[in-house]
């Protein structure tokens, strides 16, 4: 009963999980992470407190999306912006679309942004014969190989500098061993023309807030700034989970997604946009767009128990820490969000049957769960999908029947030790052979149980 | 003091002798030990599985074969973490909702046990060559287990104990992960083994018997020069004629 995405998975990441070339950039380039992070946090006098503190705000947004939203709409009408609310991928890129055709528009530039994954956006622009060009350098890089982002925060993490530099020694002629700054000033050189002669910005943004009608985009290229303010025209798509009260709440979420993110204590460009130029200002676009995207955002808002996921303010801190991840990588997730925090929302948001697997592709080691600077119990969520899986009958027929046999042997004890350790090694190698894989052998089962052999000895003591 | 001892199921059925190493070693430490041979599992496989229905089965048995313990100890952290942690979803508020709580709070990991309630750590052992312990998932971060065993460990007499990289990282066993996506997992094993070896370490020493059966399985196939120990195993060692 395992769906195509299941095995497409399952396939993928026993492949990559065995690159050792792809162990070998991955885990240098999470070392760094992981050092930068650690000294980082030390900024907290009390990280623990932030996090829940950070926690229960997410928490009040969620239970109140339905007056916090329209009291962002509200603010940001007044500040002069229009916004535009989207169900699903198809009414958000015809959305965009009406914008860009009205502006006549044949160039957009992009800055990072994982909500313009999530609706395809490139490839939609382009099969509408509008140009797109990423501005992130990280996503620049992933857009000339033809890739999808490989990680929500460092979208070309699985590419080392000499990766990097082969491309653009190919695309852009410069030297073979280009150093890091060599490839960063020749990517500048290339995106400051497009700025200049890009019709409409797109981007996403981290934060949505309430009180004041805006948004606030956090990156550390300056980029984003120069895709928000250069353009005419500016659209920012954004989940509608990435609401926050008050602009004050930003003194509290920009230092943890900052440490969390790349373990920068803040992260070099944090700007608040609300709404376009106004009378008398020199700089902005004349036009902005906020567009409120659900895709299936309210379907995991109805589950009471899992709408947690929504907190997530997408620092990547547990895809960074999850062992599946780094073993397995971004792009066999098939999925825009991957790692752990993707494993418990796709199944929500894009259907439990077809993504189930990704919930049981953890080994439920809760490093996921320790990291996050929201506080969402991801290894629970886990459980909590796979519990609905079963719920819902996806699982297997042989695993229901297998799971009730266990249940019916386990509460008696005469039948667990009714066969001898030949007979359960015998029953072990022919179900388990095939499924424990090339690698490992088979765990040898004792001729006689330990509590068998304790009852033995006991009668011995008594007969002496 | 009088405890109780809980031998998880696979420990039960596949290494008998940690248990035994288990009871030998409480005894030492001056415990009565009572183990009630009826007992079977916690039902941790089928609640991670999610199959809650049945792992409520398994628990209420749980619940009642220790219904009148007053110190559980078990030598596995995976199985205490569930008892600990994962009840409060099946028990909770249920009709058994006291006893559950009850047991929640009188059940400890072995190492716990040792140094932190009757705190001792010396059980005369003697292990010769260099170890590194494998910080397991359960232990660490659903025990709260850290230096215990590292402590106990410390006053093994002939072991040398070093740090290997990722210490405190999965060993990729969990339950029917290791088979459902047996790939991954099988590299989770691979890098654990390899950064033991790159430390020269004779011995993975660890607190529960699920991490170490997948290293040891790795290991065998791989035929490498190291052993996968339950800590256990380790404290009850070279104990001569005593």
């Amino acid at each position: 009963m395992s769906t195509k995405t299941a095995l497409d998975f399952v396939s993928a990441s026993e492949h990559k999980a065995f690159d050792l070339q792809h162990r070998k950039v991955i885990n240098f380039n999470i070392d760094r992470y992981d050092n930068a992070v650690s000294n980082g946090l030390k900024q907290w006098n009390n990280l623990e407190n932030a996090k829940r503190k950070a926690h229960s705000i997410k928490w009040r947004v969620m239970e109140n999306l339905d007056k916090l939203l329209p009291e962002f709409e509200a603010n940001f009408q007044k500040n002069g912006g229009k916004v535009i609310w989207a169900n699903d991928t198809v009414e958000a890129q015809r959305e965009i679309l009406t914008i860009l055709r009205r502006v006549q528009a044949k160039k957009i530039v992009k800055s990072k942004s994982m909500v313009t994954e999530e609706i395809e956006l490139n490839a939609f622009l382009e099969n509408n014969q509008i140009q797109s060009v990423e501005t992130d350098l990280g996503e620049y890089i992933v857009q000339l190989l033809g890739q999808k982002p490989y990680h929500i925060v460092t979208p070309a993490m699985h590419l080392s500098l000499a990766d990097i530099a082969k491309l653009f020694h190919e695309k852009f002629d410069t030297p073979e061993n280009a150093t890091a700054e060599q490839l960063t000033l020749k990517a500048r050189e290339l995106l400051r023309e497009e700025y200049l002669l890009a019709d409409v910005g797109i981007t996403g943004a981290n934060f949505l807030i309430a009180d004041t009608g805006s948004i606030a985009i956090t990156e550390n290229e300056g980029n984003a700034r120069l895709s928000t303010s250069f353009p005419k025209v500016h659209i920012a798509i954004v989940g509608i989970e990435k609401l926050i009260p008050s602009i004050n709440d930003l003194d509290l979420y920009w230092p943890l997604l900052a440490n969390h993110g790349t373990g920068q204590r803040l992260t070099v460009y944090n700007t608040i946009l609300s709404g376009p130029k106004r009378e008398g200002e020199s700089d902005g676009p004349e036009e902005m767009y906020v567009i409120l995207l659900d895709n299936g955002r309210t379907d995991l808002l109805a589950q009471k128990e899992q709408r947690q996921g929504l907190y997530c303010i997408r620092c990547g801190a547990c895809l960074n820490a999850c062992p599946i991840y780094k073993n397995v990588g971004g792009h066999s997730y098939g999925t825009t969000y991957s790692g752990p925090i993707g494993s418990i929302i796709t199944p929500h948001m894009k259907g439990l049957q077809e993504f189930k697997h990704l919930s049981y592709a953890s080994s439920l080691c809760g490093k996921c769960t320790e990291v996050c600077p929201v506080k969402i119990d991801i290894q629970k969520m886990l459980l909590l999908n796979r519990r609905d899986s079963v719920k819902e009958g996806f699982s297997p027929q042989v695993e229901q029947w297998g799971w009730k046999t266990f249940a019916k042997v386990a509460i008696k004890r005469n039948w667990i030790d009714f066969f001898n350790g030949k007979w359960k090694n015998f029953f072990l190698k022919k179900f388990f052979t095939k499924a424990w894989g090339s690698k490992r052998t088979l765990p040898p089962i004792a001729q006689t149980s330990f509590s068998k052999q304790w009852k033995e000895q006991e009668k011995k003591d008594k007969t002496y | 003091m009088q405890v109780d001892l809980f031998i998880p199921c696979f420990i039960d059925q596949l290494y008998p002798t940690t248990a035994f190493n288990t009871m030998k070693v409480l005894e030492k430490a001056g415990c009565k030990v009572n183990y009630n041979p009826e007992q079977t599992c916690c039902g941790q496989p089928a609640y991670n599985a999610g199959f809650w229905d049945e792992a409520k089965l398994v628990g209420n048995k749980f619940l009642d074969d220790f219904v009148d313990a007053k110190y559980i100890v078990s030598p596995s952290a995976s199985c205490t973490g569930m008892v600990k942690n994962a009840y409060n979803d099946l028990f909770t508020n249920s009709m058994v909702h006291n006893q559950c709580r009850s047991i929640q709070s009188s059940i400890h990991e072995l190492s716990d046990f040792l140094v932190n309630i009757i705190k001792k750590d010396y059980f005369g052992a003697e292990l010769e060559g260099r170890a590194v312990y494998h910080d397991s998932c359960s232990a660490l971060r659903e025990c709260r287990i850290k230096e215990e065993p590292r402590q106990l460990l410390a006053n093994v007499d002939g072991l040398e104990l070093v740090a290997m990289r990722d210490q405190d990282t999965c060993c990729g066993f969990g339950g029917t992960f290791a088979v459902k996506f047996q790939g991954i997992s099988s590299a989770m094993a691979e890098q654990k083994v390899n950064n033991a070896l790159a430390m020269d370490a004779n011995y993975i020493i660890s607190t529960d018997a699920s991490c170490l059966l997948h290293l040891q399985a790795y290991i065998d196939k791989q035929n490498l020069p190291i052993k996968a120990m339950h800590l256990a195993d380790v404290l009850a060692n070279g104990w001569g004629n005593v």
